[in-house]
């Protein structure tokens, strides 16, 4: 039975190997955060944290995730700068897509601070928003990043190394 | 107090995987009541709302959230009337066994339509309150004061008693006559207010239940087995042959198969996807469809039932002595709703009853085809609405419920069924392809004199996917037409003597599916028709905001264009003054239009680059005027997303098929708008809080389309003729 970090916290499953991640988080430890949106890493609605690295988790096999650190959606804090900026500009519709979008805010906020627009723009470009949401969700990253905010640079308490 | 908990007991199928309290964020505090085969009655107030001893309530509102916010802005309403704090209220998820009919959650009805009736229930319970606070109180209701649920006696603070101790968790036993006194918006608290959304920090923090995330207990996990890529509607997808040996590899995994209605099912997820990709199926593959490359020449060519939508005038006599006439004849393509999460569905069937969970717009439309499907009266099956991802009209819901209903039934087990990208992307109903004709004069003055469009499209189909593969016969939409020609984006908002409109309609059978996209065909109407009128102030030398401006008397429309106009600095010119041969031009255009009742404007500022003909919204910017905005912050938030959709649509989506079927199947072969080319957007409502509320989740979106077209104008000189703007057609249109 491997044994898989979750959010800080070793969790046994019984999936297969060739078992998507994405299943065996959604399904198995029944999380919600990461969800299926196409199963063709081509939308960004399953994207994790692997040892800080965004990840599309619908074609991550089980049996390559190891002893990395997973981190989902629920795993960040709810008073995450991204998240509350994402609540503070009311960026969301259906808010399907916010899994991805904050797991890739964080981790953009990770390597780079201070993002410009046209960066915050290609880093997230991978991920789709089909309420065309978008313009608020740079906004939200903006305001996340904002040095005004002083837990900016803490972002990356939310990522699991 | 889990009444949650005694709920779903009673509701008979338990849901476990997730904490079902947060089936919606709010339903903390909502909570629901003893399952009944519904609809409840509408007449009478315990229908609508509960009044719980904690001074609370839950308003049982009959629209879907469906990501819009229209479930905070209803709430907004109902608190209003009662005199509650938003904090107070919350409402649960749409039941056939405990939420009231108001139809379905589609035409941007929720506050045009809902909105009424939850205020008036609300207003009507608050009537009631007061009744027995006074008593309570020993005062006469006008001396009573209400805040927050609590009710006083005017210039007496002590004399006090809340909602919830006048009646709480008890029923009110009193008829909803529509008869009580409302508000004067004057009052309004709440109303009009840009108040969160309630559903925002559950779907930050990962706690929101989507329909994807609900589990069945004992459930297996299903997939449906369809080509990838739907057949002309009508010619359905016949099977040849299955070879069921080819998944027995997959232990547990099996085949269900009704008529051509394929499926599988196993014990865990992957091994329902395994099991559908593995299972060898020969399919009929006719060659029955015209494909991208004959659609248009066939739709035209088509026998077509003709009517005459508007006349009024003399439009021969008027076009013979105009001055100045322009001509057009424009083409859409099929587009898809694609939501951005494929649908799914949970079902539970027993030989005599029915349970099932999916993202239906209309819950009790649902429940009868189910009815018909599964062969059991309407009032054994219950249907639950869960959130999916935003829909955007009518997507593959209902036929994801069909399959799941039908597949728990083969399999004598509950099932939970998601649909692939490729179910959703290539069996969707698509908003379907137009060709619009339009014919507009004006005298040497500029003042438009007539009006003519034509339009040829085919109408809805009525039978679902699933259904069809059953064996039932494919349908048309009963009666008169879905979507027809509409005189609201065809010169409605100028001043017209002579003007006629006629719709052609096609048969759907033969073409591919389709239903209510959001805003259907109103971008094709609106790249015809303002695309013409802005010819026209070209040929008159004339700006096209200034020309418009003298053709409209209409204070609504006068005031969304002056609107946006003024957000955008409009700076009055010449479309195209200026024309430039540099290799990347740019282009600012205006557009009027709607959905439904409503009035919207628009304006694009967009580049091209002539070399390589890709065109970018830089910048868009919308105002609607929808009456009485409940949520002003909730709207622009709506209007923006309008605006990056239509930019989608006008620029990237094209449902493209074959003579055999649909080749769009992901985001890569239906490319649709993403960060690094998406437009910012500006947005602004025109507030009138003593208008009836009107649509507000679809109505800036012609106008926006034909912004884009008319600044692609201003920025070539070259109409475009048919959208979307792709590079190749482009370059084409400039080589002209």
């Amino acid at each position: 039975m491997p044994t898989i970090r979750v959010n800080n916290l070793p969790r046994d499953v019984v999936s297969p190997g060739d078992t998507p991640l994405l299943y065996v988080l959604m399904n198995e430890l029944q999380l919600k955060g990461p969800r299926f949106g196409c199963g063709l890493a081509q939308c960004g609605a399953c994207s994790v944290l692997i040892d800080g690295v965004e990840t599309r988790s619908c074609v991550t096999p089980l049996s390559t995730v190891g002893a990395k650190s997973i981190t989902t959606l629920e795993g960040l804090p709810q008073d995450h700068p991204v998240k509350a900026a994402m609540i503070e500009t009311q960026a969301l519709q259906c808010g399907y897509c916010f899994n991805g979008m904050i797991i890739k805010a964080v981790e953009l906020l990770s390597t780079n601070p201070q993002p410009s627009e046209p960066q915050i723009r290609t880093a997230m470009n991978g991920h789709l928003c089909r309420c065309g949401n978008y313009p608020r969700i740079i906004r939200a990253i903006q305001r996340a990043a904002t040095p005004a905010t002083p837990r900016a640079t803490g972002v990356a308490l939310g990522v699991a190394r | 107090m889990n009444t949650r908990r005694n709920f779903l007991k009673s509701g008979g199928a338990l849901l476990i995987g997730f904490p079902l309290a947060n089936l919606l964020s709010d339903q903390a505090s909502a909570q629901t009541r003893v399952p009944t085969p519904g609809p409840p009655a509408a007449n009478q107030i315990d229908t609508w709302l509960a009044i719980h001893s904690d001074n609370t309530a839950t308003f049982y509102v009959g629209f879907a959230e469906l990501g819009q916010g229209n479930s905070t802005a209803l709430l907004q309403i109902a608190a209003e009337e009662l005199d509650l704090d938003l904090t107070q209220i919350a409402t649960i998820n749409l039941d056939t066994h405990v939420t009231p009919n108001q139809g379905g959650t589609y035409s941007s009805a929720s506050i045009a339509r809902g909105g009424p009736q939850v205020r008036t229930a609300a207003a009507e319970a608050r009537q009631a309150l007061l009744k027995l606070a006074a008593a309570r109180l020993n005062a006469p209701v006008d001396q009573l004061r209400v805040e927050r649920g609590i009710v006083w006696v005017n210039g007496a603070l002590n004399r006090t008693v809340t909602y919830g101790a006048l009646i709480g968790d008890q029923q009110f036993n009193v008829a909803f006559t529509g008869n009580a006194p409302v508000k004067n918006s004057a009052d309004y608290k709440l109303v009009g207010k840009a108040l969160s959304r309630k559903d925002t920090p559950a779907k930050v923090s990962g706690d929101y239940s989507h329909l994807q995330h609900l589990r069945l207990p004992g459930m297996l996990h299903a997939r449906v087995v369809r080509p990838r890529g739907q057949r002309a509607y009508g010619a359905g997808a016949k099977i040849i042959s299955v070879n069921e040996d080819s998944i027995k590899s997959i232990l547990g995994a099996r085949v269900v198969r009704k008529g051509d209605f394929l499926g599988v099912v196993a014990n865990t997820e992957w091994d329902a996807v395994k099991a559908a990709a593995q299972l060898q199926v020969t399919w009929d593959n006719p060659p029955a469809l015209p494909g991208n490359d004959r659609l248009f020449a066939q739709m035209r060519a088509e026998k077509t039932e003709d009517r005459v939508v508007l006349e009024r005038g003399d439009i021969a006599a008027a076009f013979t002595g105009a001055a100045h006439v322009v001509s057009r004849t424009v083409r859409g393509p099929y587009q898809m709703h694609a939501p951005f999460a494929p649908n799914g569905a949970l079902a539970d069937v027993t030989a005599d009853s029915a349970h099932i969970i999916t993202s239906s717009q209309d819950v009790y439309a649902t429940r009868r085809t189910l009815a018909r499907i599964l062969g059991l009266a309407q009032e054994k099956i219950r249907v639950q609405y869960a959130e999916g991802s935003g829909t955007y009209g009518h997507s593959c819901y209902d036929d994801v419920a069909q399959a799941a209903a039908l597949i728990s039934q083969l399999a004598g087990k509950p099932v939970r069924l998601q649909f692939m990208r490729w179910d959703e992307h290539g069996w969707d109903l698509y908003g379907p392809a137009h060709i619009g004709e339009v014919h507009v004069a004006a005298d040497a003055q500029g003042r438009l004199r007539a009006y003519e469009y034509h339009g040829w499209q085919h109408n809805w189909s009525n039978v679902e996917t699933s259904e069809q593969l059953t064996g039932v016969p494919a349908a048309e939409w009963p009666g008169a037409a879905a979507q027809q020609v509409s005189p609201l984006n065809l010169g409605s908002m100028y001043v017209i003597p002579n003007l006629k409109l006629v719709n052609h309609k096609i048969n759907v059978q033969g073409y591919l599916r389709a239903a209510w996209l959001r805003s259907p065909l109103d971008l094709s109407f609106s790249f015809a028709s303002e695309q013409a009128i802005d010819q026209l102030a070209y040929d008159l030398n004339q700006d096209p905001y200034r020309f418009r401006l003298a053709n409209m008397t209409d204070e609504r429309w006068l005031g969304v264009m002056e609107a946006v106009a003024r957000i955008a600095r409009w700076d009055p010119r010449r479309a195209n003054a200026t024309p430039s041969n540099a290799n990347v031009v740019t282009g600012r255009g205006l557009g009027l239009g709607t959905h439904l009742q409503s009035w919207g404007a628009a304006v694009a500022e967009i580049e091209i680059n002539r070399q390589t003909g890709k065109v970018l919204a830089k910048h868009l910017y919308g105002a609607l005027d929808c009456g009485q905005c409940v949520n002003p912050g909730i709207v622009e938030s709506q209007i923006s997303g309008q605006l990056v959709q239509t930019a989608s649509r006008m620029l990237l989506e094209e449902v493209k098929f074959n003579q055999v079927g649909v080749t769009s199947l992901d985001w890569n072969t239906y490319p649709v708008m993403r960060f690094e080319e998406c437009p910012d957007t500006s947005a602004v409502v025109v507030q009138r809080l003593n208008e009836k509320s009107s649509g507000a989740g679809e109505e800036t979106m012609a106008a926006c389309a034909a912004a884009i077209a008319n600044a692609f104008f201003d920025a070539t000189g070259v109409r475009m003729e048919e959208y979307p703007l792709t590079p190749s057609r482009v370059l084409a249109a400039l080589k002209r």
